[in-house]
């Protein structure tokens, strides 16, 4: 397992498990570097299919509900696709809100989320 | 606009700040003010809302209100109660129409960035008030009932 700054990855199979360590996402500059190590995992490691668990989060902002839309994009131009577990109620409820729940695939657990890659 | 100032409710904690456009004195008003509403007792859930909201008008004066130029200030102005919670931010930009934001909820534009920030705001408050210019918003939270409750007792 590799350690990040903000995360820590685990290859499951054909997918990189990415589980975020920062308890908020929120300060902008975290949010730019945090942003740069999901992208480099696209776009530099060419890794196709990412599952990102958000057990650690307790607050995010809405600066970086705008990474993961772009890390989405990123995600599926590279062929692969990106799913989110582990999210609680309060943070599932800004995914809700904003209607982002309909864009991401959004899983209760990891093991929830590996099986839908299959 | 409104001043919220409720006349027959008693503040217990009054703040009043002039901060430079600096993301970090931001961060340190929030602090303070998240703070402030644990020492009140409002719940974790509450007090989520109103660091979610918060959080996103202090970005917007200090990142695209004054986009963090450094003679500008940013005003902030807040109160707390047992029950309420008010607070006040304003910036010296150019102001923006905030109904002329687009619906980041809609299907076609999911994708798009810009909107979230006063959606959130909007869902997660009781109420959230721009002046005509947009350069200033008031935003109040009722507490929630059943946690209010719990404390007078």
């Amino acid at each position: 397992m590799t350690t990040r700054h903000h995360f820590e990855i685990a290859d499951v199979g054909d997918v990189t498990v990415v589980r975020l360590t920062d308890r908020k996402v929120v300060d902008e500059t975290n949010i730019q570097e945090l942003g740069k190590e999901l992208f480099s995992l696209v776009e530099e490691e060419k890794r196709k299919n990412l599952l990102l668990n958000f057990s650690s989060v307790g607050f995010l902002s809405s600066s970086a509900l705008g990474k993961l839309i772009t890390l989405e994009k990123k995600v599926k131009a590279n062929g692969g696709k990106l799913k989110l577990s582990n999210i609680r109620p309060e943070i599932y409820e800004v995914f809700a809100i904003t209607k982002l729940n309909k864009l991401f695939d959004i899983k209760d657990d990891e093991t929830e989320a590996l099986a839908a890659f299959q | 606009m409104s001043n919220g100032s409720w006349p027959n409710e008693s503040w217990s904690w009054r703040f009043e700040r002039t901060i430079f456009s600096e993301p970090a004195a931001g961060k340190r008003i929030l602090e303070e003010i998240l703070r402030q509403l644990a020492m009140h007792h409002w719940s974790e859930r509450d007090v989520f809302g109103v660091h979610l909201a918060l959080e996103e008008a202090l970005v917007n004066a200090i990142k695209h209100g004054n986009r963090c130029d450094a003679s500008k200030r940013v005003h902030v102005e807040c109160r707390i109660s047992h029950r309420r919670f008010f607070v006040e931010v304003r910036d010296e930009g150019q102001g923006f129409n905030p109904d002329a934001v687009p619906d980041c909820t809609d299907e076609e534009r999911l994708e798009m960035p810009g909107g979230r920030g006063v959606l959130l705001m909007r869902s997660f408050m009781s109420s959230v008030e721009f002046n005509g210019k947009g350069n200033c918003v008031v935003m109040t939270k009722d507490r929630s009932e059943r946690e209010a409750e719990s404390t007078a007792e």
